[in-house]
């Protein structure tokens, strides 16, 4: 959905957009911790349209002759020549920022409510075997920033007791120092507790194509990067866009795939993927799909002109790709295994 | 099943070997209990089993040890994963997922234990400790005895011959405590796994052990229980009373130590000291009550949907020693920030008086005073200590603390040296031994020279030596007219140390009253001597040897 929203400035088709993705997160949404984020996001969004409106107010180049009001105007210097502060203020320049704010909007929180939905553990869990160590290292480093919290709270707390409040300069000192003591004094309780419980186990395998595997997976990462970059950006050669991507890809499969081999562990439950989850992750790429389809049919009706003024309409297709969207909220099983996919 | 040959430990940097020329043998099937002051060398002796020293912690071991045939100079502790299972003081640390059956087959995963096999292992561990309602929970929201029995569980789906806990109660309320070494004695019994286990609270462990090792300045001994502890320099207070009375071998349970305690109640019985309510006769009889100083109204907090402290009356009173007690948490903590002034507080009033500036001097309420003078009222020592701490050395600590109070320069050096002599100035406060750091952050708090002082949980990991000087300095404290209050789980410390007990379940105070009165009447509280020698209201192994030196005269 979120490719959706990068395709479309129609301010109806993004409010039903949003809409369709609120349905599906307040229709799904578990009571686990991160679940609790989506008014964030949402929050997150409204802000984001006020500044791109705020902004255009004062400071873009003003367009269109529906005049709604003037500011007062800064005289500028000539050298900064076609920036302008203040002036008038036109219904058409307004509205064209009103879409752009819009389809960000939309766009973190279409994001924000893959967040919201999906464990990021599961999705961890997910990954392929190859990968496990960073899996790990990554599920150690999310446990941690609550311990971080939780001590850094503590500390500021014990702080008071000493009777040293508001003396910011010395922060860092105070607080900074303990808790990072803290920190250190933990993972290394860790990682003495991780040992003794056989991480890392070699299996027997020659350091050869462990290095081999990582270079792959890593080289592949890289290409991967570059590919998409190539592939997005117009103004690079076309050379370094697909084939590079396709390499990448390449790479980094052949790694996981030798990487995979080397794996002497054993998943408990491994998350399955059954048939609500394809049918999910059908319904939000429908909804892409239908929208670059059109897209490339009738660029107007999904990008509304402001000048002249026009009154958006609402096309049939990217509508109906949209509303696909929200049989999402239907299909996915209710809580306690929230779907993981909905809005990619 | 274990056996250490001439070992010696030796760390880097340290003068003298940690361990040296240990040599004993557990066979399997038993339970070891190591005992031992703080800092003898029980946890490098424990680490020492699975490989943890020297392959974690560096340093040089020589001999060897070696666990269920496999040398540990071979087998990093990764490779001895399922042979021995450590769960460490801290379970909370331990943790590398964050829910509970994610936890239980963590080490499975490691191992390759086939899923099928991982499902069925699961759900005999969550059976076996009786933990099956919390599979779904995360770890981080469980109590402190659900964490350690996790903990345990964790380690046991990988089907260890061997366990070793490092004090795997010391943070339990005595219930919690209960329920895990059941679990433990359990698996001693039913599936012939080999326990080891360290403890500083002797007198919950050392009637389930079949071996004791007895850590002493780096060197171990090793025999039967009873033997072992009648001379060791660390014992529960059922053996120091043994001792006392001269029974030999001493008794470890409280229902040997009652066969053989008849004599004993017959020579106490004429010099029973006190009607049960009154305080214990050698502290400072006082005929009048004691002047308040804190005067705690309806006091709550909420966090929240969740009720931590609900309506509570105290008073606390100059010169005296206050124990406050009650499971894990039923809102201790909480009332203790409340009435300090710088935690939450929802509802009720805290009110100070100062008894020195006469009964009409206007009473305060802490939590409207800045912190640096609500510290001068009310000293609070928080569970974790070293919180305070964040200077290099004991000397700058003492300085800074000296410039905070606004005490003339030395104040804190001086307290402390009151409070634990030997402590080296230049050294870094968390190279102090447990002991030490908590006696250099109860020296800084008392710096600023407050009427009240409250201590969370200060009896985590001490030894009983440590305890002793903890609680002859909580008197002291009181004498020179301040009011101390203690949150603990440890009776046998309340015992020898507080004048009044409260005991705090679900946020409100359930008992309020001396000593004696209190824990002498709970079941889960009365310390051992009580127990030994109900009904008679005895409950430290000091009044009895005091009457008994009475009546001798």
């Amino acid at each position: 959905m979120g490719v959706a929203a990068s395709r479309t400035t129609n301010p109806i088709l993004l409010c039903l957009l949003v809409t369709v993705v609120g349905m599906v997160v307040a229709a799904r949404r578990t009571d686990a911790p991160w679940a609790h984020g989506f008014r964030l996001y949402l929050t997150f969004g409204l802000v984001i349209i006020t500044f791109r409106v705020v902004f255009r107010m004062f400071l873009e180049g003003q367009y269109g002759t529906h005049v709604l009001f003037r500011l007062p105007e800064l005289p500028l210097p000539d050298a900064a020549a076609g920036i302008r502060i203040g002036g008038p203020v036109t219904l058409e320049g307004l509205l064209a920022a009103v879409y752009d704010g819009l389809r960000l909007a939309a766009l973190v929180i279409c994001v924000g409510a893959a967040n919201v939905l999906a464990d990021p553990k599961r999705l961890l869990r997910s990954m392929p075997g190859a990968l496990y160590e960073v899996g790990t290292a990554i599920t150690v480093a999310l446990s941690l920033a609550p311990q971080l919290v939780e001590s850094g709270r503590r500390v500021t707390r014990a702080r008071r007791l000493r009777g040293e409040v508001g003396r910011r300069t010395q922060w860092f000192r105070h607080i900074a120092i303990p808790v990072m003591t803290d920190a250190l004094d933990r993972s290394l309780l860790l990682a003495a507790a991780m040992d003794s419980r056989g991480y890392g186990r070699t299996v027997g395998l020659s350091a050869a194509t462990r290095r081999l595997t990582a270079a792959l997976v890593l080289g592949g990462l890289g290409g991967v990067c570059v590919g998409v970059y190539g592939t997005l950006d117009t103004t690079t050669p076309r050379a370094l866009g697909l084939p590079m991507l396709a390499a990448g890809v390449a790479a980094a499969i052949g790694g996981l795939a030798l990487g995979g081999r080397r794996i002497r562990r054993s998943r408990y439950r491994p998350p399955r993927w059954q048939w609500p989850d394809v049918a999910v992750a059908c319904c939000g790429a429908v909804t892409a799909v239908g929208l670059g389809v059109a897209a490339s049919v009738d660029p107007d009706a999904l990008n509304p002109s402001v000048q002249p003024l026009v009154w958006p309409s609402l096309p049939t297709l990217p509508t109906l790709a949209i509303l696909v969207g929200a049989l999402a909220a239907v299909i996915a099983p209710p809580p306690r295994r929230s779907s993981g996919s909905s809005a990619a | 099943m274990i056996r250490f040959e001439q070992v010696a430990v030796t760390y880097p940097e340290a003068s003298a070997p940690t361990l040296q020329d240990v040599t004993f043998t557990v066979p399997e099937g038993e339970l070891c209990l190591v005992v031992g002051t703080t800092g003898a060398g029980k946890s490098t002796l424990l680490g020492c089993i699975n490989g943890l020293v020297p392959h974690f912690s560096g340093g040089r071991l020589s001999g060897r040890v070696s666990v269920d045939g496999l040398d540990t100079a071979t087998h990093p502790p990764r490779e001895l994963a399922d042979v021995v299972g450590v769960v460490g003081q801290d379970p909370l640390a331990g943790f590398v997922t964050d829910v509970v059956e994610d936890e239980l087959a963590y080490g499975m995963e490691q191992l390759g234990v086939p899923p099928a096999v991982m499902r069925t292992r699961v759900e005999e561990t969550l059976d076996l400790l009786g933990i099956a309602d919390l599979r779904r929970r995360p770890l981080r929201e469980l109590s402190g005895g659900q964490q350690q029995r996790v903990a345990i569980g964790s380690v046991l789906t990988a089907h260890p011959r061997v366990l070793v806990l490092d004090e795997p109660t010391s943070a339990l309320d005595p219930t919690a405590a209960e329920e895990v070494l059941a679990a433990v004695t359990r698996l001693v019994h039913d599936l012939g796994v080999t326990v080891v286990v360290a403890e500083h609270r002797l007198e919950r462990v050392a009637q389930f052990a079949d071996l004791v090792a007895v850590v002493e300045e780096g060197r171990v001994r090793v025999g039967p229980p009873a033997a072992t502890l009648a001379d060791s320099p660390v014992a529960p207070p059922i053996v120091e009373l043994a001792r006392l009375a001269g029974w030999d071998p001493p008794p470890l349970s409280v229902r040997d130590g009652r066969r053989l305690a008849q004599p004993l109640r017959d020579r106490l019985e004429p010099r029973l000291p006190r009607p049960p309510s009154a305080p214990p006769a050698d502290r400072r009889p006082q005929p009048t009550p004691l002047p308040p100083v804190l005067d705690a109204r309806g006091v709550g907090v909420t966090y929240g949907p969740t009720v931590a402290v609900h309506d509570v009356d105290l008073t606390l009173r100059c010169g005296e020693v206050v124990a406050l007690m009650g499971r894990n948490g039923s809102g201790k903590s909480s009332l203790m920030w409340a009435l300090q002034g710088s935690g939450p507080r929802s509802h009720g009033r805290v009110l100070l008086r100062d008894p020195a500036r006469g009964p009409d001097a206007a009473p305060v309420d802490p939590s409207t005073l800045k912190p640096a003078e609500a510290r001068g009222w009310v000293g609070l020592v928080p569970q974790t200590p070293t919180d305070l701490l964040y200077l290099t050395t004991v000397r700058d600590e003492c300085a800074q603390a000296d410039r905070d109070a606004h005490a003339p320069a030395g104040t804190c050096h001086d307290l402390l040296e009151t409070l634990s002599v030997g402590i080296d100035r230049d050294a870094h406060p968390r190279d102090l031994s447990e002991g030490q750091r908590l006696a250099l952050v109860v020296a800084i708090q008392l710096t600023a020279a407050p009427r009240v002082v409250l201590l969370d949980e200060p009896t985590r990991g001490l030894d009983y030596r440590a305890k002793a000087a903890l609680s002859a300095l909580l008197r002291q404290l009181a004498d020179e007219g301040r009011s101390v209050m203690v949150s603990t789980h440890d009776v046998e410390f309340v015992a020898t140390c507080a004048d009044r007990v409260v005991v705090m379940a679900e946020g409100e105070i359930v008992a309020d009253g001396p000593t004696a009165e209190v824990i002498a009447a709970s079941p889960a509280f009365a310390p051992q001597v009580a127990k030994v020698l109900a009904p008679q209201a005895w409950l430290t192994v000091e009044q009895v040897r005091a009457a008994l030196d009475e009546g001798d005269r």
